[in-house]
């Protein structure tokens, strides 16, 4: 057989052939696939759900409250998950948390994740209980979680403190959904800014400086809102000052001490 | 030129990522382990081989003009078959592969064979191509995530050499992936000259 003509009917026909085979094909293996697909993404969650509960038996759903594009709460039987998400190093950053009655955490699961394999990545196994950051039993109510670095108690990731931090602020934000109670009541921010702006959110901020938006999003990575940051002088200078003139203590920050005596002034 | 010809000159002469150096991006991107880099490669060698064949079956039937379009269409279209199937049956590989399946659509081993060998050749020996390629692929994948995964963290397919402690973090990260890329290929022409 002779190759066909590159003519301008022929070119046209052989293309169009070609794509309704391959529309057809695609759209019957899809028939088939989804299904399945649909199970395991299902079952996935199932198992996610359960290992963050630890439930023996597989938890029903009973009911998913999805809060924003990130966010969604599943109640089941056998207690709350919270599905939270932030920017990681490399990405999203999505976990599953479960949470017990009296608001500690259960268990979590990091459920998607972009962060640098060796590095990061860890996140999945390093907050576990057990693990050197671990994280389960502790109750983001009575203080939020935050990396040592930052003043809180738990161990970041051996240099990964940017997803250690991208991880605990998301385990914050999952408490937050599932005291369903904003502590950001001060500050009329839309969900998407309030969960941007982390350190209000989590009432790491003094009210004052939430107002005065020194609680941005950069900052507060940068650790200058969390008390235990000006504690370690992890602060910028610059907002560390202006955290200390709103005081009305004009002391040079700088010195972690000056940081401290600050704090205590304002909170008087 | 015979089959077994055809297949071992894919594996040897014409290794699409020491010889050829085709198809770098995933080579770099997917190699993080041996099992990941073995992964891509039987991936891309499972697409190679239905892609070649199917093109050169077809191959009459294209006009010279259209025949880059109507190939990617042929491929494209393995390509998402191959993704769906996977995310269906095998999860957690997909869940590993994910990112890199869709990129298998832009591997230039698959157009380059398509158009050196499949288009020019009987579908027999075209699989026969796929099947050399393809092995060739993964052998130099598996090689590459094989010395990656034991210089940066110790393990050799999640066994457990020597402690991780001791590995080369960088040869887990994407500098790791060059270096030893470079180095593999001047062994491989250190040996082929010899």
């Amino acid at each position: 057989m002779k190759k066909l003509e590159s003519s301008l009917a022929n070119m046209v026909i052989v293309l169009t052939v070609i794509s309704v085979v391959a529309g057809g094909i695609l759209a019957y293996v899809n028939q088939i696939t989804a299904g399945p697909i649909e199970k395991i993404k299902a079952e996935t969650l199932n198992n996610a759900l359960r290992s963050v509960l630890n439930a023996d038996e597989m938890p029903q759903v009973s009911s998913t409250n999805s809060i924003d594009e990130f966010t969604t709460v599943y109640v089941t039987n056998m207690g709350v998950a919270v599905q939270a998400a932030t920017d990681g190093f490399g990405g999203k950053l999505k976990v599953l948390v479960g949470f017990t009655e009296d608001g500690a955490i259960s268990g979590y699961s990091v459920l998607e994740h972009a962060e640098t394999p060796g590095l990061g990545a860890k996140a999945g196994e390093w907050f576990q209980k057990g693990a050197k950051g671990d994280i389960i039993g502790k109750k983001p109510a009575e203080k939020a979680l935050a990396v040592s670095k930052d003043g809180g108690e738990v161990d970041a990731i051996t240099a990964s403190t940017i997803t250690s931090r991208a991880f605990l602020q998301a385990v914050n934000q999952a408490y937050q959904a599932y005291s369903g109670t904003s502590m950001d009541a001060a500050s009329s921010a839309t969900p998407k800014a309030s969960a941007q702006a982390g350190c209000c959110q989590e009432g790491k901020c003094k009210e004052g400086q939430c107002q005065e938006g020194k609680c941005k999003e950069g900052q507060c990575k940068e650790g200058t809102c969390r008390n235990g940051a000006c504690k370690e002088g992890a602060c910028q200078q610059a907002s560390c000052k202006n955290a200390c003139q709103q005081a009305e203590a004009p002391i040079t920050c700088g010195s972690s001490e000056a940081c401290g005596r600050a704090k205590t002034t304002e909170n008087n | 030129m015979n089959n077994l010809k055809v297949l071992l000159n894919g594996i040897v002469k014409e290794n699409p990522t020491f010889v050829l150096l085709l198809g770098m991006c995933p080579t770099l991107g997917t190699t993080s382990s041996a099992i990941n880099g073995m992964s891509m490669g039987l991936a891309t060698m499972a697409v190679l081989i239905c892609s070649n064949f199917v093109i050169s079956c077809i191959k009459k039937l294209v006009p010279d003009m259209v025949r880059i379009p109507s190939y990617i269409v042929v491929i494209a279209s393995l390509v998402t078959i191959l993704q769906m199937v996977m995310q269906a049956y095998v999860p957690d590989l997909y869940a590993t592969l994910g990112l890199f399946i869709p990129l298998i659509v832009v591997n230039c081993i698959i157009l380059g064979r398509a158009e050196a060998f499949a288009a020019k050749n009987g579908p027999i020996p075209s699989i026969f191509d796929g099947i050399g390629i393809g092995l060739g692929f993964t052998i130099a994948l598996t090689l590459l995530g094989g010395v990656r995964e034991l210089l940066g963290t110790g393990k050799l397919f999640n066994v457990t050499l020597y402690s991780e402690d001791y590995g080369m973090l960088l040869f887990v990260l994407a500098p790791g992936a060059f270096i030893a890329l470079g180095y593999l290929i001047a062994i491989v022409n250190k040996l082929r000259k010899a």
